[in-house]
């Protein structure tokens, strides 16, 4: 072999040795095979609706949907002439419902007993370690099953409520309390809610800026708290007490009038909050402990009082890394919310990617729209915490 | 006259009141009144929990019988479990051919066992034998129809039968798929990392359950005329396709926390991309990610219950359905603690290993 030859064969093999040219060719392979494939998976699809005679395009939305559904939030439905948009958003509202009160609780749960996990006290320490532990290694859904067949089931019937007062019932329909029912003038009270919660925003400014002037510290917790529960009972002495209380009675097959939580919805807000609550109480308890001791020994070595201590200066560190992690069982919260389908609850994955997906057949479009309303939220969720994560970073010089 | 002693006192024991069982309880259990309250409102909920746990799953219990009637007892009846223990191990897999299944566990656990215990420090070929030689043998058990066994359809498959399967399945596939994903997110194709993100932040955003729903619904219309995947193979698809998404982003974690330096060594060595990843970085990267992976597996463990809404019967929805059976009203209670201990021994036996192993393979800063 000639050297001119061999210059050759190298210049030859090098165009398909450069990682330029390579990676090129390999990205246009993957399109060509994606492109190839999605085409296929296309026919196919197509083929298989034209042979089962399955209508595409979103018309269903606007048809009648023909059901009835346990709980309805919000909205007016009727099962003649709602359609499937009507059920499509009642599934958004009750989801919703459900998360948002379910992430409320679960917080609550989660903090409690993540402080408890911390205590020295070596029986409570015990007791908040057994519930994480039993809690977390059991699958939700054993979990709601259990709330929902073994423990709200079995409750007493309508006729034989637990009472508790003369006015809340527990019975194995749900749980039934009074209600307040707003009239005329009561437009007065959330007004004098919305202005003390205002109110309350620029006495703790103005107090921040007096103690950084003077030195002088202001109680401002106890008067912001006054003016929330104040203004709004002057509102309502002012227009006479604009509402009714509806109490719940006894009818002669259920129990009518009061507000009702019904079971399935009781038994998944129990099952999420709980369930997520442990895994809340694992976050807080790490996210405490990250804080290192020597933040604690400076803030008492300059004279600050061991509560104020937790407020000022634990707190807000820790929740620089207990946030990330709390807004994704947030978001997980949200997505197990999707387990109500096996109680019964109507929520949008029952609802739409459930009943109204069996009404007309049309799977893609449902399963896709319920996808969609699941990736909205997560995405939402995520953009805040991006938002939130970029208030709290650290400042370094 | 000088009082000076010239010998060393004799140490004096410490305090009562700061050692021992005293001090202890001193410290932990009452050291300021607060303390002394919560301890003593907290043993008295746990003596009332306990007792009730205790008088209802034991004392109050019925053990022995074979049917409803058998149930006299104020507490719990377990005899319902053990009237169909068999149903709830194996599902409707056929009696006769159950040795199969129990052949299957016990060529698994001997295989795991010399995988993930210190015992054996070459693990080459166990690792073969488990992750290659028992997956197909335990095939040809559990299916049948070669070697003169008789074929059991997979609908016949279920209880915690069927959700081992259906975990091992997925994870097998799933570890593969997700570092393929970790990877090709890390790339440097643009169009290669707009997909692998695209699908793993797709799947990481919407619940398992409509992904589930999509494999059972919309498969059967994506496939071509004729062919059709039985409901297991969906539930397979889809779970596995599920956890990889989310192992792709722990196996992501362990290859970023291998540093550069490593990939350039490799490079400067002269191995081409695959050589540097498969043995320099991602035998690293797996290592330091294996306690999140077992986390995952945890989570996908618990996962596979969802199949129960496909209707599959795995170890939940066997109990399930024998709790609506008319011959044992009322058994909802039982069934569904007796789930919820064989997830729990599962998934805290799992979780407590992963403590063990990352407590072992942390040998980096510790000395």
């Amino acid at each position: 072999m000639t050297a001119e030859a061999a210059d050759l064969e190298v210049a030859k093999i090098n165009k398909f040795r450069d990682p330029r040219i390579r990676a090129i060719f390999y990205q246009i392979l993957v399109i060509v095979l994606i492109v190839g494939f999605v085409a296929y998976v296309g026919h196919n699809t197509a083929v298989n609706l034209e042979k089962r005679g399955i209508a595409s395009g979103f018309n269903f939305l606007s048809q009648p949907a023909g059901f009835g559904i346990g709980i309805v939030l919000l909205m007016d439905f009727d099962s003649q002439t709602s359609t499937h948009l009507d059920v499509l958003l009642i599934g958004i509202i009750n989801t919703l419902a459900v998360s948002i009160s379910g992430i409320f609780l679960a917080t609550i749960i989660g903090f409690i007993f993540g402080v408890l996990r911390l205590s020295k006290n070596w029986v409570v320490n015990k007791i908040a370690a057994v519930y994480i532990e039993v809690i977390r290694n059991i699958p939700l859904l054993v979990q709601l099953m259990f709330w929902y067949f073994a423990v709200l089931s079995v409750l007493p019937l309508v006729g034989d409520s637990m009472s508790i007062g003369n006015n809340f019932f527990v019975n194995n329909r749900g749980v039934n309390f009074p209600a307040m029912i707003p009239s005329t003038g009561f437009w007065l009270i959330p007004v004098a809610l919305l202005v003390a919660i205002v109110a309350s925003v620029l006495v703790r400014n103005w107090a921040h800026k007096r103690q950084d002037l003077t030195g002088q510290i202001f109680p401002v917790f106890w008067v912001c708290l006054g003016l929330i529960i104040v203004l709004p009972v002057i509102a309502s002495l002012i227009m006479g007490n604009p509402f009714t209380m509806s109490y719940p009675e006894f009818g002669r097959f259920s129990i009518t009038g009061g507000w009702s939580l019904e079971p399935e919805f009781l038994a998944l807000l129990l099952g999420l909050s709980i369930y997520t609550g442990a895994f809340i109480a694992e976050i807080v308890r790490s996210g405490i402990n990250a804080v290192s001791h020597g933040q604690t020994e400076a803030a008492h070595s300059l004279g600050i009082r061991p509560g104020l201590t937790t407020r000022l200066v634990i707190l807000p560190q820790a929740l620089r890394v207990i946030v990330p992690p709390l807004t994704s069982q947030y978001l997980n919260l949200t997505k197990n919310s999707s387990l109500a389908t096996a109680i019964g609850y109507a929520d949008i994955t029952a609802l739409f990617a459930g009943t109204s997906l069996n009404q007309t057949g049309q799977a893609i479009e449902c399963i896709m729209i319920t996808m969609l309303f699941y990736l909205s939220i997560s995405l939402l969720i995520s953009m805040f915490m991006n938002w939130y994560n970029k208030r709290i970073a650290l400042v370094e010089r | 006259m000088a009082i000076v002693k010239t010998e060393r006192h004799e140490d004096l024991p410490p305090p009562v009141s700061q050692t021992g069982v005293i001090g202890w309880m001193r410290e932990n259990l009452f050291s300021s009144p607060l303390n002394a309250l919560l301890t003593v409102v907290s043993i008295y909920v746990i003596w009332g929990a306990l007792s009730s746990i205790i008088s209802y799953a034991f004392i109050n219990a019925n053990f022995v019988g074979e049917t409803r009637e058998d149930c006299t007892g104020t507490g719990a009846c377990w005899v319902f479990i053990k009237a169909r223990f068999g149903q709830i191990m194996y599902g409707f897999y056929p009696v006769e051919e159950r040795w199969r299944v129990d052949v299957g566990y016990i060529l698994a656990a001997i295989g795991l066992f010399l995988v993930l215990s210190d015992f054996v420090k070459n693990k080459k070929w166990p690792a073969i034998y488990t992750f290659v030689v028992v997956p197909i043998v335990c095939y040809f058990l559990f299916y049948g129809g070669s070697f003169g066994l008789e074929v059991v359809e997979t609908s016949q498959w279920g209880g915690l039968f069927l959700t081992l399967v259906l975990a091992s399945v997925s994870i097998f596939v799933a570890l593969p798929l997700g570092i393929v994903l970790a990877l090709g997110r890390r790339s440097t194709m643009p169009i290669v990392r707009m997909l692998c993100v695209g699908f793993i932040e797709f799947v990481r955003g919407v619940p398992l359950i409509t992904v589930l729903f999509m494999a059972s619904v919309m498969l059967p219309l994506f496939l071509p005329e004729g062919m059709n995947f039985d409901k297991l193979i969906r539930a397979l698809v889809g779970m596995s396709l599920f956890s990889a998404a989310y192992m792709a982003e722990v196996v992501r974690g362990g290859l970023q926390a291998i540093p550069k330096g490593q990939t350039e060594a490799a490079s400067s060595l002269g191995l081409g991309y695959w050589k540097a990843m498969g043995l320099i970085v991602l035998p690293q990267a797996l290592k330091i990610s294996i306690p999140s992976i077992v986390n995952t597996f945890i989570g996908l463990f618990k996962d596979t219950t969802l199949v129960l809404i496909i209707g599959l019967l795995d170890l939940l929805s066997i109990v399930k359905a024998g709790t609506t059976d008319k011959e044992w009203v009322g058994m909802a209670t039982e069934g569904y603690v007796f789930v919820a201990a064989v997830f729990w021994v599962f998934c805290f036996s799992m979780s407590r290993y992963s403590i063990w192993l990352e407590n072992k393979l942390h040998t980096g800063h510790k000395r």
